[in-house]
C-alpha cells in the first residue's frame, strides 16, 4: 500500500469544459475524494429573457457546440408545448435524422479522439496518426458522415439553421437525401472495422461495478432519443416530461461544487449507458447484434461501458438514418407551410442528448417573448455520480499507486462523454 | 525550419469552434505534418509553456481568466481570436445587456449566487484585454476560412479577411434575399467570409462575423425603408451577437 497519494488533476483534459479531480489518502486511507466543477458561468437562462419565440433557438443552441442538434431540438419541443404547435410527420423525421447525425458525429469524437488514447496507452490521437493511420482515417471518415448528415438536414455542421418552431425552414431536396442514403450505406463496411478495432481493446477497459440507477426516457417499445416518457431503471413508473424537474431534484452538497441531482437514490447516472440499460430490448438489428458482439449486456453497471453502448448506438444511428430516409422518400417530400401564432405559456422539452437526457422549459407572454427559462443538462445530472462512482474506485484501487489511480479517475470522467461547459446552472436554480 | 509550436486555449464559449478544427477532417491530419501542437485540453494531455501562435477561443467573463489570457499573450508571438465568442464577445456579451449583473447572477443561482467561482464581471472579446493579431470569425468559425489563415501564416502572407457585407456572398449563392421573406436580415452591414449558409437554409443573417469596416449605413436605410422596417427592429436583432459593439449609426 503506497504511503501517500495527492492527486490533483485541474482542468482534466480531454473532455468538453472544466473539472477538477482531488483525491487525498494516507497509508491507506482515503481521506478526500472530490469531483469538481469550476467552469466560468454563462447565464444563458437569463440570456434568453426578453427575446422573441423565433431567436431562442439560435440562443440556446450557442450552450453546446457538440450537442447543438439536442438544444436546439429540446428548445423547440418545449416552444412547441407552450404554444401548442402542431409539427408534421416530415419535419419529425428530418429532426430525427439531424439527431442521429450528431449521435455519429459526438459518439465517434469521444470514443475515437478521446477515449482510445487511453486504451492504447498514448496522450492524445495526434501520435496514433503515425502509428495507427487507417484507424485515424476511419474515425476521420465515420465522423465527416455523422457531419454531413447534419449539413444536409440542418444547414451546416454545427448550429443547425433550418429547424423551426412547428417546421422546418428549409427541407432537404431529394436528390440529396438519396446521396447521404448512398454515403451512409457506403460506410456501413467501416462499422465491422470499428467493431473489430473496439473489441480488440475491450480487454483495456477497467473492470470497476457499482449498482447504478439509470434515466433516460422511454416510449412506445422503441429506442427512443425524442419521444415518450422519463423512465428509471429502479421502477417501472414514467414521469411526463413537464414534470421533469420532480426527478432531477437538484440538492447541494457539502462536497462539491456542483449542483447534484437525485431520483430514487442519492445520484443517478444518464447517457449511452442508461439508454442502453432502458431500452435495449428495442435496438435495430444491426445495433443489437454489435452489442452482443462487444459483449454488452443489459444491467451492465461498470461506468467505463458507457463508451462501448456509444459505439453500439453509432450502429443504432446508422440503421435508423437509413429507415428515416427510406420513410421520407416513401411518403414522397411536401412543402413545409404551417405558420405559427405565437401566444403565452409555460412548456417542457426533453432530448436524449448523445451524453445523457436533457430538459428544457420556456415560459412567454402574449407576443411570444420569453419571460422565463430553465434548461437542465445531462453532465449536471451526472456529476453526483461521478462523484459516488469514485468514492467506490478510490478505495477498491488504493494499491494501485497515485499514477494507475489518477489514470483510472481521468478514464472514469472521460467514460462519462461530459459536457461540462454546457452547465447552464451549477448550484441553486430558480426561475419560472 | 523546425515546425511551429501552436497551442489551443479555450475561455467561456461552447466550445463549437474548437469542433470546427476537429471538423476540417482529413485537412486536419495535413496540417499536423505542418504544425506541432503542444497544448489543446479538450484533444490531448499535455500542456507547454512555449508556443509560437496561440489560438483563442472564448470570451473572457472573470479576473483570473483575463490573467491567464495575459501570460499567453506574453508567450506567443501569434495570437488569434477564434470565433465570435473571442472576436466580438458573441452571445456571452446579452449578460452585459441587463442593467445589473448581480440581478442576472440571483435570477439564475438563487443565494448561490455570492460563491467565489461565480465571481464574474462584464463580458469580454478577447481584443479587450490583450492585442490581437488574427481574427477568425463567426459562430461557429468557417473551418475553411481557419485552414486560409493558418495556411498563410505557415508561408508569411498576410490573410486577407473579406471587408464587404454578407450579401455579396449571398448572391454569389442565389439564395432569395431574406427581406423578400419579410424577414429582417443582418446581411448588408455584416462582414461576408462565411458563404451566407444562413440565407440559404432560410435564416437571416444575425450578425455573427461582425460589422464590415465601413458598413454602408444609407444603403442598410434604404432596404429597411424598402421593406418598412424600423430601425429598432434592426437593432433588436444586433443585439444578439454584437451587443456592446460600435454600432453603425442608422
Amino acid at each position: 500500500m503506497p504511503e501517500k497519494i495527492d492527486i490533483g488533476v485541474h482542468h482534466i483534459t480531454r473532455v468538453e469544459g472544466h473539472g477538477t479531480i482531488v483525491v487525498r489518502a494516507t497509508a491507506g486511507k482515503v481521506e478526500q475524494v472530490e469531483w469538481q466543477v469550476p467552469e466560468a458561468p454563462r447565464f444563458f437562462e437569463a440570456m434568453v429573457r426578453g427575446r422573441s419565440w423565433e431567436e431562442i433557438q439560435t440562443v440556446v443552441s450557442r450552450v453546446c457546440g457538440i450537442c447543438s442538434v439536442t438544444h436546439s431540438l429540446a428548445a423547440l419541443k418545449a416552444i412547441e408545448d407552450a404554444m401548442d404547435i402542431p409539427v408534421s410527420e416530415q419535419t419529425e423525421r428530418l429532426r430525427l435524422l439531424g439527431l442521429n447525425g450528431e449521435y455519429i458525429e459526438s459518439h465517434v469524437l469521444h470514443v475515437g479522439y478521446l477515449v482510445a488514447p487511453d486504451l492504447l496507452g498514448v496522450k492524445s490521437v495526434v501520435p496514433l496518426v503515425a502509428t495507427n493511420p487507417d484507424l485515424v482515417k476511419l474515425v476521420v471518415r465515420l465522423h465527416r458522415l455523422g457531419n454531413t448528415i447534419m449539413e444536409v438536414i440542418g444547414g451546416r455542421r454545427t448550429h443547425p439553421l433550418a429547424f423551426k418552431p412547428g417546421g422546418m425552414r428549409r427541407i432537404p431536396t431529394e436528390r440529396e437525401l438519396r446521396s447521404l442514403r448512398a454515403a451512409i450505406e457506403g460506410a456501413l463496411p467501416d462499422l465491422q472495422v470499428l467493431a473489430e478495432a473496439v473489441h480488440g481493446l475491450a480487454g483495456k477497459i477497467p473492470a470497476f461495478e457499482r449498482d447504478t440507477e439509470y434515466v433516460s426516457l422511454v416510449d412506445r417499445g422503441t429506442y427512443t432519443l425524442y419521444y415518450g416518457n422519463i423512465g428509471s431503471s429502479d421502477t417501472t413508473n414514467t414521469v411526463a416530461v413537464q414534470k421533469f424537474k420532480s426527478i432531477v431534484n437538484e440538492y447541494v452538497s457539502p462536497q462539491s461544487t456542483a449542483k447534484w441531482a437525485r431520483w430514487h437514490r442519492e445520484s443517478y447516472m444518464v447517457g449511452a449507458l442508461a439508454r442502453f440499460n432502458l431500452n435495449a430490448g428495442y435496438l435495430l438489428p444491426m445495433a443489437a447484434e454489435m452489442a452482443r458482439y462487444l459483449g454488452l449486456a443489459r444491467g451492465c453497471c461498470n461506468p467505463y461501458m458507457n463508451s462501448v453502448a456509444q459505439v453500439v448506438e453509432t450502429v443504432q444511428a446508422f440503421e435508423h438514418s437509413l429507415q428515416l430516409i427510406d420513410e421520407l422518400l416513401t411518403a414522397g417530400l411536401q412543402p413545409e407551410t404551417a405558420r405559427v401564432i405565437p401566444r403565452s405559456g409555460w412548456g417542457a422539452g426533453a432530448v436524449e442528448a448523445p451524453r445523457g437526457i436533457l430538459f428544457h422549459s420556456y415560459a412567454f407572454d402574449d407576443d411570444g417573448t420569453c419571460i422565463g427559462a430553465n434548461l437542465t443538462i445531462p453532465t449536471n445530472q451526472n456529476h453526483a455520480n461521478i462523484q459516488k462512482d469514485m468514492e467506490k474506485l478510490v478505495p477498491q484501487f488504493l494499491s494501485r499507486g497515485q499514477d494507475e489511480l489518477r489514470q483510472l479517475l481521468e478514464m472514469l470522467v472521460r467514460a462519462y462523454d461530459p459536457c461540462i461547459s454546457c452547465s447552464t446552472h451549477m448550484l441553486d436554480v430558480r426561475f419560472v | 525550419m523546425s515546425k511551429p509550436r501552436v497551442a489551443i486555449f479555450d475561455f467561456a464559449c461552447c466550445e463549437g469552434c474548437q469542433l470546427q478544427i476537429v471538423n476540417m477532417e482529413e485537412e486536419l491530419l495535413d496540417l499536423l505534418t505542418h504544425i506541432e501542437p503542444v497544448e489543446w485540453r479538450e484533444a490531448m494531455s499535455e500542456s507547454s509553456e512555449r508556443y509560437d501562435i496561440a489560438i483563442i477561443e472564448g470570451s473572457i467573463t472573470r479576473q483570473q481568466d483575463e490573467e491567464r489570457l495575459k501570460l499567453i499573450r506574453s508567450r506567443a508571438k501569434v495570437l488569434i481570436a477564434l470565433g465570435a465568442c473571442a472576436t466580438l464577445g458573441g452571445v456571452n456579451k446579452l449578460a452585459n445587456g441587463f442593467d445589473d449583473l448581480n440581478e442576472v447572477k440571483k435570477c439564475v443561482y438563487g443565494d448561490a449566487a455570492r460563491m467565489p467561482h461565480l465571481l464574474t464581471g462584464q463580458v469580454k472579446a478577447v481584443s479587450e484585454v490583450v492585442p490581437v493579431d488574427y481574427s477568425v470569425h463567426g459562430c461557429p468559425i468557417n473551418a475553411e476560412e481557419f485552414g486560409y489563415v493558418i495556411r498563410c501564416l505557415l508561408r508569411g502572407t498576410t490573410p486577407v479577411i473579406p471587408n464587404f457585407p454578407v450579401c455579396v456572398d449571398c448572391k454569389m449563392r442565389e439564395s432569395t434575399c431574406r427581406f423578400e421573406y419579410g424577414e429582417i436580415c443582418l446581411g448588408p452591414i455584416t462582414r461576408a467570409g462565411c458563404g451566407a449558409p444562413c440565407p440559404a437554409a432560410g435564416m437571416w443573417c444575425f450578425g455573427c462575423r461582425g460589422y464590415v469596416d465601413e458598413p454602408n449605413i444609407n444603403g442598410a436605410r434604404d432596404v429597411m425603408e424598402r421593406y418598412r422596417k424600423t430601425v429598432d427592429d434592426l437593432k433588436s436583432r444586433m443585439a444578439l451577437f454584437n451587443t456592446g459593439q460600435e454600432q453603425p449609426h442608422a
